[in-house]
């Protein structure tokens, strides 16, 4: 809940800082809409936005103090926890970015072209970072506004740039073996073909992005849906004779760093067919719609994943965690989870 | 005028009926609960995190913390899952250990739980009757791994120690003997009349909710559903056994409280073969490579632990720790439908509901 209203918070600052500064500064607000690697050094360069800044201040408080009224109202201790651990993070995935760097920089010359497109994806995380941090560095209240530290800043974006140079080099590595196996049809293509045309014929086309047969799990047939239309899908391989997959037998998150997903292992207990659906979600604000309305096992399932590694489920009755405390910081099953306090 | 106000009532985490730290929260009005809030984690260790930064072998440890009343069954999900995931193959005398011990272990598990359902409900002395059978089980099992509750006794790719000299005597000895005690046990209390006026009608939900809710084991099937992952989705040898699955048909404690005896009987049926047919000599242990490191991919199976379908969902990137690790706990599963059933009743019976679902919460928080 709060989580959101500093979420908002930030957001409405941001804006309303935004106009401000293009006012006093035009330069040091365009680049924003272009690649963000041009405005870093823009605005890390200390004389003008540092002049800037201030000037821009007394709009972006004024405005910002009437309509964020219950914004305000979030916890000053748990906004600096939170503040503090993004920090520690950046501070570590930076240090683990140098020790990495070395190593990576020779494979990450294998996909030029994938390799460009990644890199140019982490930019963007990082400018998106970067804008936060000045967000937040403004609301603090410490005068300094949205003079972004520099230091930091570097640091975020060197950790981007080898996280796209390991994803490069892992892509690459998978790409070479891919193309060895030889197709066989599987005994359970018949069983998948059903599902899909069937789901093809009845919520469309676009609602599966990917249908294979994993043979490592005694040839599972598996469908990766779009998360629009997942509860579409769901419902029809519930309801529908042919499939009757009534019985959701595991729900599982998983982190793959590149994106959030989910996966469901559905059973029929008629003819004891097996199906897994997998639904893939952006990592930065992930959002799954939530099942509970078709198979009640979701239900917390679905908060067990929500609270280890901070998936939304819109639609789903209650969710709340239910491992950790309910005042607890971060996703621990996300890979880049940091503790906020280590000797907890 | 009598002032009447809704009474907000802490159950747990410390109390002995939740059988562990687990919590609930109950709405009173009067006597009859109104809302029921499950609040849990308290024993939440992070397993599944925890098991990332550790090879294959070194979880098998943590296996036994989860379900630590029958650790067997939740040794061999994730030796299972492995195995299958590398195609490898186990040695048959293998093989049967791991099954006799898990049956045993079945006996066990539900051994505990008659004795302390029982105790629940207010009778003492069953309790020392099951736990003086149980121990018998758990002395066999110390005997052959040196632990009685958390045995680390499987690896990928066999077990640890093989059975030493006369040990599967006495897992023959031992069947007979519990048969007659099972006769002993119905005898006791099965047809009490004060324990029938506890538990008959009580908790009850019909097929439909139960498939719903996702329920495994004996809840599962005392609304009669035919499902038992040892005949459904048959893994190690018990294709080889005659054993028959017992059914309910009312849903409701009393037909969870047969079924769980019944198992006991079905099991020390396959034991009976299984010992039988145990080969006399073999290796314990298959071909293993030095490190374990399952390829790349990922993988769910699901096998019938005491309480229901146990799982586990590896995700796997061709290293010797798992990328993920996701147990399907059927304590944690099974007890979703704890708040649906408590609203309406009274207090008493929100004891035998809880003990009828058959919760362990090392393996509801994991």
């Amino acid at each position: 809940m709060s989580d959101e209203k500093e979420k908002e918070l930030n957001r409405q600052e941001q804006a309303e800082a935004q106009p401000g500064e293009q006012e006093a500064e035009p330069k040091g607000e365009a680049p924003a809409a272009e690649p963000a690697a041009e405005a870093q050094p823009a605005e890390a360069a200390p004389s003008e936005p540092a002049a800037a800044a201030p000037a821009a201040e007394p709009t972006a408080k004024v405005s910002a103090a009437a309509p964020s009224e219950p914004a305000a109202a979030v916890d000053p201790e748990r906004e600096a926890k939170l503040k503090a651990a993004a920090e520690a993070r950046a501070a570590r995935a930076a240090a683990k970015a140098a020790a990495e760097s070395a190593e990576n920089a020779e494979a990450a010359a294998v996909d030029p072209e994938r390799e460009a497109k990644l890199k140019a994806a982490a930019e963007a995380r990082a400018a998106r970072a970067a804008a936060k941090a000045a967000a937040e560095g403004g609301d603090g209240g410490s005068g300094e506004a949205a003079a972004v530290d520099p230091e930091k800043e570097a640091k975020v974006k060197a950790a981007a740039e080898a996280r796209a140079a390991r994803a490069a080099a892992k892509a690459a590595a998978e790409g070479d073996a891919a193309p060895a196996e030889p197709k066989q049809p599987s005994p359970k293509q018949p069983q998948l073909d059903e599902a899909v045309a069937l789901i093809r014929a009845q919520v469309g086309d676009d609602a599966i992005e990917e249908a294979y047969i994993n043979e490592l799990n005694g040839h599972l047939p598996t469908l990766v849906l779009k998360a629009e239309r997942l509860l579409a899908c769901a419902e029809l391989l519930k309801t529908q004779e042919s499939q009757d997959y009534s019985y959701l037998r595991n729900l599982s998150g998983v982190d793959y760093e590149t994106h959030l997903e989910t996966v469901y292992h559905l059973v029929s207990l008629k003819s004891g067919s097996d199906l897994a659906l997998k639904v893939k979600a952006d990592r930065e604000n992930p959002q799954i719609p939530s099942v509970v309305s078709v198979w009640h096992t979701a239900n917390w399932n679905e908060r067990e994943v929500y609270d280890l590694l901070g998936i939304h489920f819109p639609g789903h009755p209650d969710l709340r965690r239910i491992m950790m405390p309910d005042d607890w910081v971060g996703y621990p099953l996300r890979k880049d989870y940091e503790p906020l306090d280590p000797e907890v | 005028m009598i002032r009447t106000e809704e009474l907000l009532l802490n159950v747990g985490p410390q109390h002995p009926s939740t059988h562990g730290v687990f919590r609930i929260i109950v709405k009173l009005d009067g006597e009859v609960i109104t809302e029921a809030t499950p609040v849990m984690g308290y024993l939440h260790r992070g397993t599944e995190k925890l098991a990332e930064n550790l090879n294959y072998t070194q979880i098998i440890p943590y296996t036994d913390r989860m379900d630590y009343v029958s650790a067997m069954t939740t040794n061999y999900v994730l030796c299972h899952a492995v195995e299958t995931m590398m195609g490898l193959e186990v040695p048959e005398r293998a093989e049967y250990m791991r099954l006799i011990v898990m049956e045993l272990q079945r006996v066990a598990s539900h051994l505990v739980w008659w004795g302390t359902y029982l105790l629940d409900i207010g009778a003492m002395s069953p309790f020392l009757f099951a736990f003086r059978d149980r121990e018998i089980i758990i002395n066999l099992f110390n005997e052959l791994c040196g632990a009685r509750l958390t045995y680390n006794y499987m690896r990928v790719g066999g077990v640890k120690w093989d059975a030493p000299p006369g040990w599967i005597e006495k897992v023959r000895d031992f069947i007979p003997y519990m048969e007659g005690k099972l006769d002993e046990y119905h005898r006791l209390v099965s047809g009490n009349e004060i324990f029938l006026a506890r538990i008959k009608g009580i908790g009850k939900y019909d097929a439909q909710t139960a498939i719903d809710y996702g329920l495994s084991g004996a809840n599962l099937r005392s609304t009669g559903v035919d499902w038992d992952l040892r005949k459904a989705k048959p893994y190690s040898l018990y294709s080889r056994f005659e054993f028959d699955v017992p059914l309910g048909k009312n849903g409701d404690c009393y037909d969870r409280y047969l079924i769980r005896l019944e198992e006991i009987r079905q099991s020390l049926r396959i034991l009976k073969q299984a010992v039988e047919q145990f080969p006399s000599s073999g290796d314990v242990m298959g071909k293993v490579p030095r490190v374990i490191r399952p390829p790349a991919g990922e993988l769910y199976v699901g096998i019938e632990s005491p309480r229901g379908e146990i799982g586990c969902h590896i995700v796997s990137k061709g290293k010797a720790e798992p990328y993920r690790l996701k147990f399907r706990r059927p304590s944690f599963v099974n007890l979703q439908i704890l708040p649906k059933l408590l609203v309406g009743e009274t207090m008493t019976n929100l004891i035998t509901i809880l003990g009828g679902i058959d919760i362990v919460v090392g393996e509801v928080d994991c």
